[in-house]
């Protein structure tokens, strides 16, 4: 709870814009029934989110990184609620989220929005995009004449720059990077306050990342959009991102502003991540010093006890193992849950 | 001339940015494929063939498929054959009843029998089966352990203890196999649900508030209507089947009405009479039937499913 308090009076006053999510202490917990389980055993809790606290301010870019399986989809589940939330608070401008009933939930989806990894898994196949860009509407403004509703979706088609007469065409007549657009254009055409995007470029090429990650960055421009972006490429949530947060094994490891972060980043892990981002130099590139991070991702289902990275850690000592660091400003806005930080 | 040219493509162009333009949707192009499949294609216009002769054959025939011949009666093997000079195309029954028009009305009985319990099939079944697998959880264990319950009735038996107990009569028939035949159906869709319940798609329809019903209906059911069509396709047959087995027992459609099954029945029991054609003809119907809805049911899972070749 110490933190709780610290987070909020520590964070505003460099802040003037006005704070839209504010999760805290959000745990995400999975049952698993070992193999020939009968229906009477207790499961065991897989911890895929465990105690993480953020906030997102409004017009801002909160980029997520960690390796895979350490938690990153499902926190940005849990916070729209599609998953469901053990413990903690999802703060949506003054309102707890988390205790909502499936109902209630569905009022406050208009305002925020999801957008996917895969493309085209993401489109309905039976569905014409037309009839996919309008479901959105067609769901929260069921009063809407048919004639506004495609007029609607013609326009978000051009925003995200799709041609409005291929309104009856199929996705799979589409490339992926066009079906992104789609997926974006489904997802702005409620004009949400934040949008979660899910690793919406790692499924595609890299020019054709770089078209929707610029879009993405313009369209939050102009919209004023908050966005919280999920990625595991570093160099792709550096160019969109104001700030990074960087989790593992369902743990904030460290937050803090984008250059700040890759510039000088003061947890063991993220140096070692930092450091493992390729240079397009080869001269620099062969010469560069890696950090290398021996070992696997340990098992969500038993985590380490205190730290849960000191078991890959250069760094750990006694304390670690006894003691879980909390996430501390270690200067400015700089955010690090780290014994033996920088 | 050359300037008309050029204005009609400079109209070309600029309709090109404006018109929208027709997709082509996953049905055309399983369309498509069907239709270059020649053994489905020939099922197709076989059961077309079919059906129109159970459509127009009352008007055909020269007889109404309850009047007896008094000419004929009693020496069917002799004077009772296929013969266009008195009517009987297809020869007499037993009992010098018209076998065309009995066959007709034996097909009309027959196809309806199989369509009906196939389409109660499909929309109990489909909806069943969707919302269970779609809510999961202990909805999805109460609904089907229901269906694993009524699963467990010897369904043959059920049927003919309730032609016996209620007296025979088409209507139970219906009743009795719609009640079975959607069983199987739930089970199927309940697990293609499971799979696609899991998609991105659905997972984007909850994330943008779209209620759980309208999912079921609009993202789920589209998506596993190609399993149903396929399913139902090979279902007609089978309730053929048993309408004909209920009906060779004695127990299904009253006299004077009948069924492919009554008709083979009685055919059966005076083939030794040298009445051949009283078997050969409506057996004939029955196996061109059958045949037919495998051959489109197999075409109609090749072109659904290309994948699954």
């Amino acid at each position: 709870m110490t933190e709780h308090t610290q987070a909020d009076t520590l964070a505003s006053p460099t802040r003037t814009r006005e704070k839209l999510l504010s999760v805290r202490d959000l745990k995400v917990y999975f049952d698993i029934f070992p193999k020939g389980a009968m229906p009477w055993t207790k499961p065991r809790k897989l911890k895929a989110v465990n105690g993480v606290s953020f906030d997102l301010y409004e017009g801002e870019t909160l980029g997520v990184v960690g390796e895979s399986g350490c938690g990153k989809s499902t926190l940005a589940r849990a916070v729209i609620r599609m998953l469901p939330v053990e413990g903690g608070e999802v703060v949506w401008l003054g309102q707890d989220l988390a205790p909502l009933k499936d109902k209630a939930m569905r009022n406050h989806r208009k305002d925020i929005q999801m957008i996917f990894q895969d493309p085209l898994a993401s489109l309905n196949p039976r569905m014409t995009i037309g009839q996919i860009i309008a479901e959105p509407l067609e769901t929260h403004y069921p009063d809407l004449s048919r004639a506004e509703v495609k007029e609607r979706v013609a326009e978000m088609m051009k925003t995200v720059g799709l041609l409005p007469n291929q309104i009856n065409r199929y996705p799979h007549e589409f490339s992926g990077g066009q079906c992104q657009r789609i997926g974006i254009a489904r997802a702005l055409v409620l004009k949400p306050k934040m949008i979660i995007c899910d690793e919406p470029v790692s499924a595609l090429d890299v020019s054709i990342q770089a078209q929707v990650i610029n879009l993405l960055m313009s369209l939050q421009k102009k919209m004023g959009l908050s966005l919280i972006f999920i990625a595991h490429d570093l160099s792709v949530v550096k160019h969109i991102s104001t700030r990074i947060m960087v989790l593992y094994l369902g743990n904030v490891m460290e937050v803090a502003d984008s250059a700040d972060i890759y510039r000088q980043p003061r947890h063991p892990y993220t140096q070692a991540l930092i450091s493992a981002v390729p240079i397009p130099d080869p001269k620099i590139e062969r010469n560069k010093e890696v950090i290398l991070i021996e070992g696997d991702l340990p098992s969500p289902i038993n985590p380490p006890s205190g730290c849960v990275f000191r078991t890959r850690c250069p760094r750990a000592e006694a304390k670690c193992a006894e003691q879980k660091p909390e996430l501390i400003f270690a200067q400015g806005t700089h955010q690090v849950a780290c014994h033996f930080h920088d | 001339m050359l300037t008309h040219k050029k204005t009609n493509v400079e109209k070309l162009a600029e309709n090109l940015g404006n018109e929208p333009i027709a997709g082509r949707s996953l049905w055309r192009d399983a369309m498509h494929r069907f239709s270059r499949n020649k053994a489905a294609m020939a099922g197709l216009v076989v059961l077309g063939l079919i059906v129109l002769f159970a459509a127009i054959g009352p008007f055909v025939a020269a007889w109404h498929y309850s009047d007896i011949d008094w000419s004929l009666m009693g020496n069917a093997a002799s004077a009772g054959q296929p013969s266009i000079a008195n009517g009987h195309y297809f020869g007499i029954d037993d009992l010098g009843r018209d076998l065309f028009a009995r066959t007709v009305q034996g097909s009309q009985i027959s196809l309806l029998v199989g369509t009906i319990g196939a389409l109660i099939a499909v929309v109990i079944g489909t909806l069943y089966g969707a919302t269970a697998g779609y809510f999961g959880g202990r909805v999805d264990s109460i609904m089907m352990r229901t269906v694993d319950i009524l699963m467990s009735i010897p369904y043959m038996f059920f049927l003919i203890l309730l032609l016996v107990m209620f007296g025979r009569s088409i209507l139970l028939i219906f009743i009795g196999i719609g009640a079975i035949s959607w069983l199987e159906m739930a089970r199927i869709v309940r697990g293609q649900t499971l799979s696609i319940k899991n998609k991105e798609y659905i997972e984007a329809a909850i994330a943008s508030g779209v209620r759980p019903f309208k999912i079921v209906l609009r993202h789920v059911v589209p998506n596993l209507l190609g399993v149903v069509i396929v399913y139902a396709t090979l279902l007609v047959p089978q309730m053929i089947l048993t309408e004909s087995f209920i009906s060779f027992l004695g127990l299904g459609v009253q006299e004077p009405q009948t069924s492919w099954g009554a008709l083979i029945n009685d055919g059966a029991g005076t083939m030794r009479y040298g009445t051949l054609w009283q078997l050969m003809f409506p057996l004939g119907f029955f196996i061109a039937t059958l045949l037919s809805f495998f051959f489109v049911g197999d075409g109609l899972r090749d072109a659904l499913d290309p994948k699954d070749r």
